[in-house]
């Protein structure tokens, strides 16, 4: 086939080697792939491994659901069925308190509405403080404090949450348009007008759906908050454990995956109807 | 036409009586869970007595290698549970996205998704324990179900909200399924897909300190046992490094994003070199 | 050379069944200058044309091509077939985190083993074939800027070296000006026109703008309701055949 571009390509034919990248940008990448398959190899080779509890792994799996079998289906109405109700308060009230603290917290690491630079990196901090924490341990922190049982647990479940609602809650916030705010602060309204006239109204569904979210989440969470001691559907699953009864433990287990499948269409549900 | 008198704010009964019957809730579960003020209070004074108990920071020698120790195997453990769980979770993720794969393999690919989301890392972990025993392996077994349920569903969500408009032009041109994988559909997700996996790395990180509680491995046996022997300032200790830990990394995945996605380079972060995104902006801008 | 006309017999598409799109088209398309399909929309132009390439799965009917048909190819040899078909897209359809230079290149990924697309590693010749490409659409220094900083009417550069760039034996352009000013429009269809003439491709295009296609087309195709209504040389289109394809007369100037 005839190439009459052939002329002008013979006249550029220097410098006509293409390369994705810069040099720079390839080594730089080539330095990231490198640390990561080094890291890998490391931990592969550290890690404490006994090839001998694998072998008998699924022995040990079989045994496992074997004693599952028959469920003892009476447990649910003995212990389960109040643990769970317990679980689900927890989770339900872990996440309006923790809304309730990380409003306000959110609020100041907005940038646009607190333009104060260092509060915002305060408030930042205490989300991340928040979110590296976790639950299972501000259980621990919270059962130190106020002994064993719900409290502990709604507790840690509140402050588990601040970290996650609170940055999400700050993002949409900075993500608001400035026309409407302008426009109030323009007439005069004064700044809490500006906040539920001008922000609200942009952020609203934005904040429905992180509470939902965190909700469905917290439902999940909730329920192993027992497993220290911290209430719920958990304690339920932890006494059964610790008597080695397999066939208690799986009717915990089905309870739990049916309440988390429920929890999730539920919120699905309510998020394709309402939102 | 009503001739009603018109009123710019009516009022949202719906939803004022959706706020009283929150409110009912509250008072009536805060009672089911036995909250009162009482043991409220006590609780602010056993808080003074744990906090003081807490501070300093027990940092000493052979506390200090029981820390070290324990972080690192917590991020053994999350970094071979992160790198197994985005290998299988890749192609399940793939597999469960509904514009590009026929029903019969999406549909067993989101079940496998459900099953790996529904129960908590820490009741996995249980399992494991009773599978493979007490120690690393049933940690890391823990987290891959984790990671695969996360990535895989995120990745798949990614891919159903691709451009199919660039996915047909490589089509177009005869590419084979890989090239127009790698072509047309992995630069329009791999952005967030890495997103996901730098976000699955740093949580697998703080769950591998929580599985050691269950008797998975790592830091949070550590930390389990500190508490049950109220070592309070050791549990701080710990905690510290754990945060420490868990912000070096989130340091690390923010570097990561920049040199993957906008093309940083090293010269770039001192303000020397521009990266291809800002030269393209301005290209657009001409 | 290769033959490279087109035959399209009895091409019928359902998208619903029983509510055909295109009715029982039957076109001969020669294997040389611009042929033009015009008509209003929703009826069918864009599907006929995605038909040729499988973007679309016909119905019923065949698509004769170099004695294949087109229509009954499956798997590796539809992507064979696919490979000498260029097309060119009205969203310009560049895959918009890649560069100009990735986004040229694909239009050889037909001929790449995965492996070695995945690295990049394209041939010297396609590589130089691309950037003399993108000299003669007036982008060369754009190789490696991503696709999305682009506007419209040099993406549909972009997307022309692309279909070039397969070394096409037809090539198909799906309404190819209809996102673009007057003027881009016109240097779009001069680029095409040009690049396809020297390379003796056959072209065919949808396309809105009635004048733009008598401009520059040897042939206009009117449809209107699935069917072919209007087949001849543009000097032969009137007023009265617009008022058939179209319908209505107020427009007509």
């Amino acid at each position: 086939m005839s190439t009459p571009d052939a002329t002008t390509a013979g006249m550029n034919a220097i410098n006509r080697e293409w390369r994705r990248f810069t040099f720079e940008q390839r080594f730089i990448r080539f330095a990231f792939y490198f640390i990561a398959v080094a890291a890998l190899v490391m931990s592969l080779r550290h890690i404490e491994f006994i090839p001998e509890f694998l072998y008998d792994a699924p022995a040990q799996v079989q045994d496992f659901f074997a004693r599952m079998w028959p469920m003892d289906t009476a447990y649910y109405g003995k212990s389960v069925h109040d643990a769970l109700i317990e679980t689900l308060n927890i989770a339900t009230l872990g996440t309006l308190l923790s809304i309730l603290l990380a409003v306000p917290v959110g609020m100041l690491a907005a940038n646009n509405l607190v333009p104060f630079a260092p509060l915002n990196y305060f408030a930042k901090l205490i989300l991340v403080s928040s979110r590296s924490v976790n639950s299972l341990v501000w259980a621990l922190l919270f059962i130190a404090v106020f002994g064993p049982g719900a409290l502990a647990g709604t507790l840690a479940i509140a402050f588990r949450s601040i970290g996650f609602v609170g940055k999400l809650f700050g993002e949409a916030l900075e993500e608001c348009q400035r026309g409407p705010i302008e426009a109030l602060t323009a007439v005069g309204a004064p700044k809490a007008s500006v906040f539920t006239k001008g922000y609200w109204p942009q952020v609203k569904p934005a904040f429905w759906s992180i509470a939902l979210f965190r909700w469905d989440i917290n439902v999940r969470e909730s329920a192993v908050l027992g497993l220290v001691g911290a209430g719920g559907i958990g304690m339920a699953m932890d006494t059964a454990q610790n008597l080695f009864r397999w066939d208690q433990v799986a009717v915990v287990l089905l309870t739990i995956f049916v309440v988390v499948i429920l929890a999730e269409l539920i919120v699905t549900y309510i998020r394709k109807k309402v939102l | 036409m009503t001739t009603l008198p018109r009123n710019p704010f009516p009022v949202n009964w719906p939803a004022r009586f959706g706020w009283l019957a929150l409110a009912a809730y509250v008072v009536w579960a805060a009672a089911q869970l036995d909250f009162t003020w009482s043991r409220f209070v006590s609780g602010l004074d056993n808080a003074q007595r744990f906090l003081s108990r807490m501070f300093p920071p027990n940092f000493s020698g052979d506390k200090w290698e029981m820390i070290v120790k324990g972080l690192t195997e917590s991020l053994e453990i999350a970094i071979i549970a992160s790198a197994i769980g985005i290998i299988i979770a890749l192609p399940i993720g793939l597999m469960s996205a509904r514009n590009l794969s026929p029903v019969w393999i999406s549909w067993p690919a989101r079940l496998v998704i459900a099953l790996c989301r529904s129960f908590h890392p820490v009741i996995v972990a249980i399992i494991f324990v009773k599978a493979v025993g007490f120690g690393a392996i049933a940690g890391i077994g823990a987290l891959v179900i984790a990671s695969i349920g996360f990535i895989s569903k995120l990745f798949a969500e990614a891919i159903e909200e691709i451009s199919l408009k660039q996915v047909e032009a490589v089509r177009a041109s005869g590419a084979s399924f890989f090239n127009v994988l790698t072509y047309g559909v992995l630069p329009q997700v791999f952005g967030r897909f890495l997103g996901f996996c730098t976000y699955q790395l740093d949580s697998n990180l703080r769950n591998s300190t929580m599985v050691g509680i269950v008797g998975a491995g790592g830091v949070g046996g550590t930390l389990f046992a500190a508490f049950q022997r109220f070592d309070y300032d050791f549990v701080l200790a710990i905690l510290i490094s754990i945060i420490s830990l868990i912000f070096a990394g989130e340091i690390l995945s923010n570097i990561l994003r920049a040199v993957f996605l906008d093309n940083k380079t090293i010269s770039g972060w001192f303000g020397k070199g521009t990266s291809t995104t800002t030269v393209a902006k301005r290209g657009e801008e001409e | 050379m290769t033959d490279r006309s087109l035959k399209i017999r009895g091409l019928v598409k359902e998208y619903k069944r029983g509510v055909p799109v295109l009715k029982g088209i039957d076109l001969d398309i020669a294997g040389d200058g611009i042929t033009a399909i015009i008509g209003p929309s929703g009826t069918g132009k864009s599907t006929l044309i995605r038909c040729i390439n499988r973007l679309v799965e016909p119905t019923s009917g065949q698509i004769l091509f170099q004695g294949m048909d087109l229509a009954q190819l499956k798997g590796a040899e539809l992507r064979a077939a696919r490979r000498r078909i260029g097309m060119v897209f009205q969203e310009y359809n560049l895959v918009e985190r890649l560069t100009v230079m990735e986004n040229v290149l694909t239009g050889r990924l037909g001929y790449m083993t995965a492996f070695k697309a995945w690295l990049r590693k394209f041939p010297p010749s396609d590589i130089e074939e691309a950037y003399s490409l993108l000299d003669t659409v007036g982008l060369a220094n754009f190789a490696n800027q991503r696709a999305d900083s682009l506007s419209g009417g040099q993406r549909q550069r972009v997307g022309i070296a692309r279909a070039v760039m397969q070394h096409p034996e037809i090539l198909l352009a799906d309404e190819p000006t209809s996102s673009l000013d007057p003027k881009t429009s016109v240097e779009i269809m001069e680029l095409m026109a040009d690049l396809a003439g020297k390379r003796n491709i056959p072209v065919v295009v949808n396309i809105h703008n009635v004048e733009l296609a008598k401009r520059f087309c040897g042939r206009m195709i009117g449809m209107t309701g699935g069917k072919v209504v209007f087949d001849g040389d543009p000097s032969a289109l009137t007023d009265a055949n617009l008022k058939e394809i179209y319908g209505g007369e107020n427009w007509i100037e």
